[in-house]
């Protein structure tokens, strides 16, 4: 059997995709009721394992004093660890940078990613090879992004970018050191461009060109065409990649770590890199737990519109 | 008219292109140089490449640990994800009820939970069961973050197998098991292989996990190279050796995976 014989029949797997969901089940209840639910036990035991004990122990954690250098001496605190955690001076920053990190970046691979798909949409010499090239930063590892740009890159002696710089007269840039947040951006929105670009480009196949064939005769120019055709086309695509990358990159971790380590002060620190400070590197477990349950609120937020998203495509 | 501008978009693209890939050449490029060679200004397109970086990179004991390390959890913890996730995603494929599309829906949601925010857990319980610093625990984690897009994945893949192809394999007398071997394996071997392949990129590129929980005896790729952030790791020669040898299996594995990657990635809400 191969894949042929399953696209010969393609009624079946229309079915099967938009069919009621009891039918085929109600065919093999009885004697298979268990052999269904042993076969799923693994997965959901796990996960929810994997879900429902570090958020148990987080809440107890964050409740309590507990730091991993005085062991045995775990008070309840009450509230004290959130208000600990919120008035601390880098919180306000932290949040501040982690907005403006996925404000960014989100702009950026959404304009960029459109624009460039759009541009190898049409066919032109070379366009699978073009294709390929794009979307291979998006599967270097993080902490390799990460080294490449800070040395070989954004270096303010040696760095390809001092070098260019210096080839139009200009002063090179620390950009670590000057704009640390604003490097991170870069490198982070660099992993993520071909993602959105890939996205776009997989939607755009799906594009009615007989419409814009239309349109055109109509008298629509390019500028009509794109705004009125393929934007609309565009959104749910758009609105996938935004949300997607909310959640990826709340917590940008590998790419401060590397680079500035969160520095200098506390201009590229985000919250993610707040709490596994508290965590790991000031040991205040209670603290970092608290800091902890704050970012699953703020990553649920966006959680719960894409789930949303998605269930209404399970069908 | 036409003419110009099919000349104007496959030079745009292409110069656009090479910017974006340009950090990649210029890691390539130097990974072939010499240190000196590395840091000359201005930087020399023409050299006579060196395979010298390479050598010693390898030679470091370390490198061949931590590429072992990353090896053996991305491959362990596709593996065991496989065969957890496998099982499930028949399940619900082809014992569809009215809580499938629900349970299926709180798995995605899992996986929408801040690495961040397990850190301390995830750390106290490894610490506590002296697991820090250990293969085991790196494997379990990758898994268990894992399962979620694989359980996902296989799903949408089996569901397009025609229920009358298992009907007849029942009929025969096949068991479950004979009904996965025989059947759905060689129709969704696509599928699993894709499954597989996005398992083992998420795994090898992982660094949240692997810089928390392990260092110089369980540590992966990716924190080998993420400790040549300190100062004196400035010899750029050796780190671009380093960095190549890491990505560059990962990103041909990319490059034939890349749609079931998105499609795992947004799990199929872009067709």
């Amino acid at each position: 059997m191969n894949s042929a014989s399953v696209a010969a029949r393609p009624d079946e797997a229309v079915h099967i995709a938009a069919g009621a969901p009891n039918a085929p089940a109600a065919a093999r209840t009885g004697s298979h009721r268990l052999l269904p639910r042993a076969l799923m036990a693994p997965a959901v035991i796990t996960l929810f394992l994997w879900m429902i004990v570090p958020l148990v122990m987080t809440l107890y954690f964050s409740t309590v004093h507990y730091n991993l250098m005085q062991p045995g001496d775990k008070a309840f605190v009450g509230l004290a660890n959130f208000e600990y955690f919120v008035t601390d001076p880098d919180f306000g920053a932290s949040v501040v940078n982690t907005l403006l990190l996925l404000g960014a970046v989100i702009v950026i691979t959404v304009v960029f990613g459109v624009g460039l798909a759009l541009l190898v949409n049409e066919p032109f010499p070379g366009r699978g090879i073009v294709r390929v090239l794009l979307i291979s930063p998006f599967f270097v590892m993080p902490t390799a992004n990460a080294l490449l740009w800070k040395h070989m890159m954004m270096n303010p002696i040696y760095g390809v970018l001092a070098q260019v710089a210096l080839f139009f007269g200009l002063q090179p840039v620390d950009w670590l050191t000057d704009h640390p947040l604003f490097s991170v951006i870069l490198m982070v929105a660099w992993q993520w461009l071909p993602f959105a670009c890939l996205i776009f480009i997989t939607s755009l196949q799906s594009l009615d060109r007989d419409q814009m064939e239309a349109a055109g005769m109509d008298g629509a120019n390019a500028l009509q065409k794109f705004w009125f055709l393929t934007l609309p086309h565009l959104g749910r695509p758009i609105a996938v990649v935004v949300m997607i990358e909310m959640i990826f990159l709340m917590s940008v971790f590998a790419e401060i770590f590397t680079t500035t380590g969160g520095g200098p002060g506390n201009e590229s620190t985000n919250v993610a890199f707040l709490i596994f400070k508290q965590a790991l590197m000031n040991f205040d477990v209670g603290v970092a737990s608290a800091g902890a349950l704050f970012a699953v609120v703020l990553a649920n937020i966006a959680a719960v519109f894409l789930i949303r998203m998605i269930g209404k495509n399970l069908d | 008219m036409k003419q110009l501008a099919l000349l104007l978009r496959t030079v745009s693209a292409w110069v656009i292109t090479l910017l974006v890939v340009f950090p990649l050449i210029w890691l390539v490029l130097t990974a072939f140089k010499t240190e000196l060679q590395a840091i000359r200004v201005p930087p020399e397109l023409f050299f006579t490449p060196t395979l010298e970086s390479f050598r010693e990179v390898n030679t470091r004991s370390d490198y061949l640990l931590h590429a072992k390390n990353s090896v053996l959890t991305s491959v362990l913890s596709t593996l065991v994800g496989l065969a957890i996730a496998a099982p499930a995603a028949y399940s619900m494929a082809f014992f569809r009820t009215r809580r499938t599309r629900d349970i299926l829906m709180w798995m995605l949601s899992t996986k929408m939970m801040p690495a961040v925010g397990a850190l301390v857990p995830v750390y106290v319980m490894a610490q506590t069961a002296g697991l820090l610093d250990s293969l085991t625990a790196l494997t379990v984690v990758f898994t268990l973050s894992n399962l979620p897009i694989m359980v996902w994945m296989l799903y949408s893949g089996f569901k397009d197998i025609p229920p009358d192809i298992l009907e007849a394999a029942r009929m025969d007398g096949a068991g479950v098991w004979g009904e996965f071997v025989h059947v759905i394996r060689p129709l969704a071997t696509g599928t699993l292989a894709s499954t597989a392949l996005l398992c083992l990129v998420l795994s090898w590129n992982e660094a949240f996990w692997s810089l928390n929980l392990s260092s110089a005896k369980a540590g992966t790729l990716a924190t080998l190279i993420a400790s040549y952030s300190s100062p004196e790791g400035l010899f750029w020669a050796k780190l671009s050796a380093a960095s190549l040898l890491a990505i560059a299996p990962i990103v041909v594995v990319g490059w034939f995976s890349q749609k079931q990657l998105v499609q795992g990635l947004t799990f199929g809400a872009v067709k």
